[in-house]
């Protein structure tokens, strides 16, 4: 990649900021050159939050329809999945997943619900309602 | 001593070229990665983000830290904490003591960086070099900003005690004594052997150039499960760890033929200069690869699996004679 080829197509993900790139300047040798990103990284990296807001956008359906509780909402836009909610909390998936019921999750204690509430840096109340 | 902040394709490579240099060893990013030997490849089909498979084209967290200490003889300290009051006192500490401290930290949790980039990805590398004395937030020189950036206690804490695959536990590091140079006519080839070993001869068929090739062959497997949305999600992923902040574009390749010209220099062999050009092709090549599959994605062509394999067959071909290469130079 030589230097006037570095695109700066300025990838929104990036939210302004410019990130540093390897290329080649007229001397042949490789230097540091400011990017303001490119297509193929906005494409891939909305990909992934677009699917993950899908998810999340699904489950506050599903909630309003009393199919879920608030927790598998929150689960996912806090960007994390059963394994990984699993893998911080301690808990075991199939427990998480008793927890998805909302009546269930209605009767949960105050310490099961902090322990939620902790991992995706939410307070109990806004862990108990999907906005 | 003042601090300077410099911006780094890699947050790893980034942080320890700062603080070796802040410690009066100057040593580029591209340095601190050949170094290190971090180049690599591994297709990891077990380890799953998000239900989708780990493919890193570089060494696991810590690679590059403890690889320097091994060719620099570097003397380091590090420092994990059960207690997250622990570890903000310990920090502090050594920020009063005039440190400059690295930390390990979550971008999830770090309210600075860009929303769509928060990922709970635990391995991020930033440097703490003060706090700023009314807001009492911390300073850190963060390598992938342009600029130093700031940090209130509450998030820092956060970011440094999160849970989860590769926990930080709040982990703090630096040097214990003023760096040295090394004799860099036995380090840097001790270190381009090291290198491919990993690509050639490491007896797992996913590190390496055959991690290539069975990542080729997974990818080609998409077309026969018909479920093109699973299939854009996975080749996006490969995409993903290939381009997204720290890797200086073309997974690594660049930042490493990078290294290789500062070798050829340092050495003044100039057949690492031909070895630089060859893997700066390499690069391009992976860039191409990008391109085409961030086209599939977006449907601007047609999904075709078979022809992403193809190139990742080419591009494993191309690593091969090239690390071959490397390997009788070194």
């Amino acid at each position: 990649m030589r230097d006037s080829d570095v695109p700066q197509e300025g990838n929104c993900t990036l939210g302004g900021h410019r990130k540093a790139l390897y290329a080649r300047g007229a001397d042949g040798k490789l230097h540091m050159v400011q990017s303001t990103g490119w297509e193929v990284e906005e494409i891939v990296t909305r990909q992934a939050v677009d699917d993950l807001n899908r998810l999340a956008e699904e489950a506050r359906q599903r909630v309003i329809a009393g199919q879920t509780s608030a927790l598998e909402y929150h689960m996912h836009r806090t960007r994390m999945d059963l394994p990984m909610l699993a893998q911080t909390t301690g808990l075991w998936q199939w427990r998480i997943r008793r927890h998805f019921r909302p009546a269930t999750f209605a009767r949960l204690s105050t310490g099961l619900l902090a322990r939620y509430a902790g991992v995706m840096g939410l307070s109990i109340e806004q862990l108990k309602k999907v906005d | 001593m003042d601090f300077q902040h410099s911006q780094a394709s890699h947050c790893e490579s980034g942080v320890m070229s700062t603080m070796l240099s802040h410690h009066g060893l100057p040593i580029s990013e591209a340095m601190a990665f050949g170094l290190s030997s971090a180049l690599s490849f591994a297709y990891l089909p077990i380890v799953k983000i998000n239900g989708l498979p780990l493919v890193a084209y570089r060494m696991p967290p810590k690679f590059i830290i403890k690889g320097l200490q091994k060719r620099l003889g570097l003397k380091m300290r590090f420092e994990t904490f059960r207690r997250p009051a622990d570890g903000s006192r310990r920090l502090d500490e050594l920020l009063a003591a005039g440190h400059i401290v690295g930390l390990q930290t979550s971008v999830f949790w770090l309210p600075y960086m860009p929303e769509d980039l928060r990922f709970h990805f635990n391995a991020h590398n930033v440097l703490a070099y003060g706090r700023d004395t009314t807001s009492g937030d911390y300073l850190l020189s963060d390598p992938v900003f342009d600029t130093p950036v700031s940090c209130a206690a509450g998030p820092l804490e956060s970011a440094r005690f999160a849970k989860g695959a590769l926990a930080p536990k709040g982990l703090l590091y630096y040097p214990t004594e003023k760096p040295m140079p090394p004799d860099w006519s036995k380090a840097i080839p001790q270190a381009l052997k090291k290198t491919t070993r990993i690509m050639l001869d490491t007896p797992l068929p996913i590190i390496g150039v055959r991690g290539i090739r069975r990542l080729a062959g997974a990818i080609e497997r998409l077309a026969g499960q018909n479920d093109p949305a699973a299939a854009k999600m996975f080749i996006g992923q490969v995409v993903r760890m290939q381009e997204e902040i720290g890797t200086g574009g073309g997974g690594f390749r660049f930042i490493y033929a990078s290294f290789l010209q500062e070798a050829a220099d340092l050495l003044a062999q100039p057949r690492l200069n031909e070895l630089a050009e060859a893997l700066i092709e390499i690069g391009d090549e992976w860039r191409e690869f990008a391109l085409a599959a961030a086209r599939m994605i977006r449907d601007r062509e047609a999904l075709a699996p078979a022809s992403l394999a193809d190139k990742l067959r080419q591009l494993a071909e191309r690593e091969q004679a090239f690390f071959r290469d490397l390997r009788r130079a070194a």
